[in-house]
């Protein structure tokens, strides 16, 4: 009874001496299978249980059974401490180096060009004034570019033009590159009934180049034609158009009489600005005015040419430097940059791909 | 348009401010671009030399002691020759700016003499090149007082920008009219009396060209006395950066910005014969006053004696019969010429004279004759002398033009309300005749104003005297509507594309439209009619007709600056020809170096490798499927234009006919004439054949099927001719059941001797989906059979085993 008793001391201290010693999986069920398995000691011991009287087995049998549940039990929780030794060992195996630093993303170093965003600023603010946005050719004739637009052939206008002449092909008049954007006011004239909204962003060519002039630059023009269309509404809509575009409510404006030969009365615009700070400009603040654009009423002689009745349609049309707008507002100091693909400069000046200009969203970020 | 704040006031009554009037200038159209209210000159002050003395030192200087007015004497070095005891100069103290020698004087020890300041000398002042010595004033120059002042020199000078549809504010007293009308001031100009002549003019005037000059007067003052003018005369001219010559010449420039009135004057004793206006000659030339030789044309308009062409007409006078300090008959012209001749002619031979400046926007014809009365009034007071009478050719009177003005028509354009009464009343202040009181009335056109038309013109004169700042912002008229898409198919697809290249981590280019003649050629283009013919530089020739070789001369140029990985593109115009047809939209980018869409050059994680044909097929692809193109039926064909790679490019084609782009790694030929290096790639998409979408009758998607069966994967791998394209491969694969086979992809390709000569291993992965049923092995087998069966059929290839 007693060296019985001992003896199952004796197994249950070896058996949890061996569990503890196991020092991985295997071995604990090495270990399990040396108690618990078929032929397992625990179990030989259990088989013994049968042959037992009544009296022996009540004894015997909480003992034997008592050591099978421990034997478990310390199998069960060993087994648990390996396997989390085990996934801390291979997460120490698979530990990085986190400040390695990961590839930018390709959105993240695209580039869309000024000249693109402020075109898409610009359809922005004139979108919700309730324009529509035309194009017209870069290569134009005479008519388009100059006659039609009220310079009178030999004028001294045309020559301030710096006009880029093609060379004329066999038996035809010599085409030219447009030098403003306005042959898109004629165009569009032939094509389409007033009421007429539309501004008409594009390409420009003028003989011409410093720090802020080049041979090709973007101009865009707008033109409103109804019968009503006066200079007061010009007044609303350039000084809606700057305030929103240059991001300044305050921004003030100086409109001042001047000359074009396809607008009659014409004025010129000033942008109150302050540019006392180096390489910065302030607008609606300051003692400064900046010229910033031309505008004017459609000069009856064009609207003839664009096969209207100047006594019953009336309207205003007007033309500024894309590229002049987008320095002035974003700083760029010299426009000639603008055309030189320096990736260094875009990465700079450029926008990101996904900074879409909405007015829901503010046109800049 | 240059003048002094005297000179307007010469003209004008007026208390207003310089800042008042400035600002009314710009106001009613007369663009002030600068003011020099000349106040670096204020410091200086008229002073003293009490006591000269040898400075201890040095030879060549004195030690002044000098009276600024202040009391006390002040000691100055001083090492001009002039300076002594008793005369009178002007002082430069401590802290002056001296703009002459570009210094700001402070107090400092000459060879160890403490000096306070500066004795100036007029070159010091910028007054002339004077500096012999420091300026001597006459001894009643109040010491103390401002020197400026004392000289008249504190005249500010304004200079306005002057639009061509002013040619009455070319001079003084036309500004002061238009600033008279506007409400600031009186004109009190009084009229020019004519001066009686003795005797005809001897020189008779023959206008040959009636077309180029409309009248032409001629007058002879005898006895003169030719020299320098005098001072008040010098001093206005210098102010506006004119320099004196002799009084005949000064009195000239003088008129010419007083009145806009150029003027010429002959020495009559070199003008030989009488004098004719005409044509110029092929072959003729006239030696200018600016010392330079011009060829003349029948374009041209000339003035001539028997010696030949002695003026350029309304441009520049001669050498030979020019006025100098001998001239004691003098010849006076006053003459209109037409406006367009003299521009040319200025234009042609590259002369800016302010008599050209005038005469291209058009001289009052009206005033021809009072302008040599002017002038001969003139010499008559500076040089003397015994006029003849005036000769005078051509037309002497002048009609003016009558615009019928209906009054509302102040309100129709500008959207204020002008009281009738204060428009006519505006138009009589500028000179416009008014006749009649009704809604519509009658308004003579004044002879200074030969720009104005029409109604529209007459509206323009009401709204800047006026002022435009009273005309309020009135909002356009709301179209009552929420905006809704304001682009065309072709905007919208121009900037998704634009976006969706910079996506990839591409950066936009504009570059210019013009390439250099060899770039064009290789390209396509180079047609004499897309040749500029006043190119700015010769690089800058030809309209482009591929976007392609500005975008590889710009990563070319970004890799001569040590940046070779570079990704870039443009969507813009490419010109086909000159017609607005023949203007492309066309998208197009470049890689170059390492530059892929995952990122450029080395990494931890894997280096970046060249760029290559596939790249660029990415971006096109890209470019496409921004723009809506149906790019699961796009064809990818070989046969790409000559500057790619001929095995190593490809177009993209919808349909047998429509091309929509190519794509591809360039010709070495190619890069050669482009002076690029590679590796490089490049695409062009055109997005303007893109198909328009379908309009379709509704914005709702199609019914999503979710099959609730497993979706498997199949491997195959074929041995098929080298030739044979993948793309044929796997289209045939994806044909074999359109029901179950829902992709291919390919996911090896190789060669090797074990394949045999000329074959290759595509191997493929074919995505199933059941839809009805889960399918069973027979199913499967069936339809790998199927899959096998076609491909041999299409691409005879077999099964690798």
């Amino acid at each position: 009874m007693n060296a019985n008793a001992g003896n199952l001391e004796v197994l249950e201290s070896a058996l949890l001496a061996d569990i503890a010693a196991a020092a991985d999986e295997q071995a604990i069920e090495a270990v399990r299978i040396a108690a618990l398995g078929k032929k397992g000691s625990v179990s030989e011991l259990l088989k013994t249980l049968g042959a037992m009287t009544a009296e022996e087995r009540q004894v015997q049998g909480p003992a034997i059974n008592g050591l099978k549940n421990r034997v478990t039990e310390a199998l069960a929780a060993r087994k648990a401490e390996l396997k989390n030794a085990a996934v801390a060992a291979r997460l120490v195996a698979e530990t990085l180096d986190v400040t390695l630093p990961v590839r930018q993303s390709p959105a993240e170093r695209g580039r869309i060009h000024p000249i693109s965003q402020v075109i898409d600023e610009i359809a922005a603010i004139f979108g919700d004034m309730g324009f529509a946005i035309a194009e017209g050719p870069d290569i134009e004739t005479d008519h388009y570019n100059f006659t039609a637009l009220n310079f009178p052939v030999g004028h001294p206008a045309r020559e301030m033009h710096d006009t880029f002449f093609l060379q004329a092909a066999e038996g035809n008049e010599a085409k030219l590159l447009r030098t403003h954007t306005s042959p898109v006011q004629i165009r569009t004239m032939e094509a389409q009934k007033p009421p007429i909204r539309i501004v008409i962003p594009g390409k420009t060519y003028r003989m011409d180049s410093d720090a802020t002039h080049t041979p090709m630059f973007h101009q865009l023009e707008g033109l409103v034609i109804d019968r009503t269309a006066n200079v007061a509404n010009m007044r609303w809509v350039l000084e809606e158009f700057c305030k929103a575009f240059f991001e300044v409510p305050s921004l003030k404006m100086r409109f001042r009489p001047s000359f074009f030969p396809f607008t009659e009365p014409s004025l010129e615009v000033d942008i109150q600005c302050d540019r006392s700070r180096p390489g910065e400009v302030r607008f609606g603040e300051g003692n400064d005015w900046m010229e910033i654009l031309g505008c004017g009423m459609v000069h009856p002689n064009v609207l003839r040419a664009g096969g209207l009745d100047p006594d019953e349609y009336q309207g205003f049309a007007w033309g500024m430097g894309i590229d002049r707008i987008a320095m002035l507002k974003y700083g760029m100091p010299d426009l000639r940059a603008f055309f030189d693909a320096d990736v260094r400069w875009l990465s700079h000046y450029g926008f990101r791909p996904l900074d879409m200009p909405t007015l829901f969203g503010g046109l800049s970020t | 348009m240059k003048f002094t704040l005297s000179w307007l006031k010469d003209h004008l009554e007026t208390d207003a401010t310089l800042d008042e009037i400035v600002e009314r200038l710009t106001s009613i159209g007369l663009e002030v671009e600068s003011v020099d209210d000349k106040a670096a000159l204020k410091p200086f002050v008229i002073a003293k030399v009490l006591t000269a003395a040898k400075h201890p030192d040095a030879d060549k200087l004195q030690v002044l002691s000098v009276d600024i007015g202040s009391g006390t004497p002040i000691q100055v070095v001083c090492g001009a020759p002039n300076a002594r005891a008793g005369m009178i100069g002007a002082f430069a103290a401590p802290g002056t700016y001296v703009p002459g020698i570009d210094v700001t004087l402070s107090v400092g020890k000459i060879r160890g003499v403490e000096s306070h300041g500066m004795m100036c000398s007029e070159r010091e002042l910028e007054l002339s090149d004077e500096h012999n010595g420091i300026i001597d004033l006459p001894q009643d120059a109040p010491v103390g007082t401002s020197f400026a002042a004392y000289a008249h020199l504190d005249d500010p000078v304004i200079e306005i920008n002057l639009t061509p549809n002013h040619p009455e504010a070319t001079g003084v007293y036309g500004i002061a009219r238009d600033l008279a009308a506007s409400g600031l001031g009186k004109l009190k100009t009084a009229p020019v009396e004519p001066v009686a002549g003795k005797g005809a003019t001897p020189v008779k005037v023959k206008i040959e060209a009636p077309d180029l000059c409309r009248v032409f007067a001629l007058r002879l003052v005898r006895n003169v006395k030719n020299g320098p003018s005098p001072k008040w005369l010098q001093q206005r001219l210098m102010a506006i950066g004119l320099r004196p010559i002799n009084a005949l010449v000064d009195m000239t420039n003088y008129i010419t910005f007083d009145r806009g009135r150029p003027l010429h004057v002959f020495d009559a004793a070199k003008v030989a014969g009488d004098l004719v206006v005409r044509r110029g000659k092929e072959g003729e030339s006239v030696l200018a006053l600016d010392g330079r030789t011009y060829a003349v044309t029948p374009d041209m308009c000339v003035i001539a004696d028997d010696n030949g062409v002695e003026s350029l007409a309304g441009v520049m006078g001669g050498e030979h019969s020019g006025c100098d300090e001998n001239t004691t008959d003098v010849l006076i012209e006053a003459a209109v010429w037409e406006p367009l001749t003299v521009a040319r002619t200025g234009r042609t031979l590259g002369i800016i004279t302010d008599a050209r400046y005038r005469n291209e926007r058009g001289i009052d014809p009206a005033f021809n004759g009072p302008g040599i009365e002017l002038a001969t009034r003139m010499v008559l007071d500076l040089c003397g002398g015994e006029p003849a009478e005036v000769e005078v050719s051509g037309e002497t009177g002048f009609t003016p033009k009558v615009v019928s003005f209906p009054v509302s028509e102040v309100k129709r354009l500008t959207g204020i309300d002008v009281p009738g009464s204060t428009s006519l009343d505006i138009l009589t202040r500028l000179g416009f005749v008014v006749k009649g009181d009704g809604d519509v009335v009658e308004v003579a056109v004044p002879s200074w104003r030969p720009d104005v038309d029409g109604k529209a013109d007459l509206v323009e004169e009401v709204m800047r005297i006026h002022g435009v700042d009273e005309i309020r912002p009135q909002p356009l008229s709301s179209h009552g509507v929420v905006n809704g898409k304001i682009l065309t198919t072709l905007q919208i697809r121009t900037r998704a594309a634009k976006r969706a290249l910079a996506v990839r981590g591409m950066m936009e280019a504009v570059t210019w439209s013009f390439i250099p003649v060899k770039h064009a050629e290789l390209f396509g283009g180079g047609q004499k009619h897309l040749k500029l013919a006043n190119p700015i530089a010769a690089d800058m020739s030809d309209m482009r007709p591929s976007l392609l070789p500005g975008l590889v001369a710009a990563a070319q140029r970004n890799a001569d600056r040590g940046l070779g990985d570079v990704a870039l593109f443009e969507v813009s115009g490419t010109y086909e020809g000159d017609t607005p047809e023949a203007q492309r939209r066309v998208a197009a980018g470049v890689r170059r170096g390492t530059a892929k869409l995952g990122g450029s050059g080395r990494h931890w994680a894997g280096n970046a490798q060249g760029v290559g044909v596939f790249d660029a097929k990415a971006d096109a692809i890209a470019v496409l499927e921004a723009c809506g193109a149906p790019v699961d039926r796009l064809q990818i064909e070989t046969g790409a234009p000559s500057w790619y790679h001929p095995g190593r490019s490809g177009v993209i084609k919808l349909g047998p006919k429509v091309v929509l782009g190519h794509f591809g790694e360039f010709h070495p030929t190619a890069l050669e004439v482009l002076d690029a290096s590679g590796p490089l790639c490049g695409f062009e998409v055109f997005v303007d054949t893109v198909p328009e979408p379908k309009a379709k009758p509704t914005r709702t998607k199609p019914k999503l099927e979710l099959s609730s069966f497993q979706a498997v994967k199949r491997d195959f791998a074929f041995v098929v001719d080298k030739a044979v394209e993948a793309g044929t491969l796997t289209r045939a694969a994806l044909a074999a059941d359109k029901k179950l086979i829902t992709g291919v992809s390919v996911f090896d390709v190789f060669e090797g001797a074990a394949l045999g000569a000329g074959k290759k291993s595509i191997a493929i992965e074919i995505s199933i989906q059941p839809v009805e049923k889960t399918l069973t092995d027979e199913d499967f087998e069936a339809l790998a059979k199927r899959v096998v069966e076609n491909v041999a059929k299409q691409t005879g290839g077999v099964l690798r085993t």
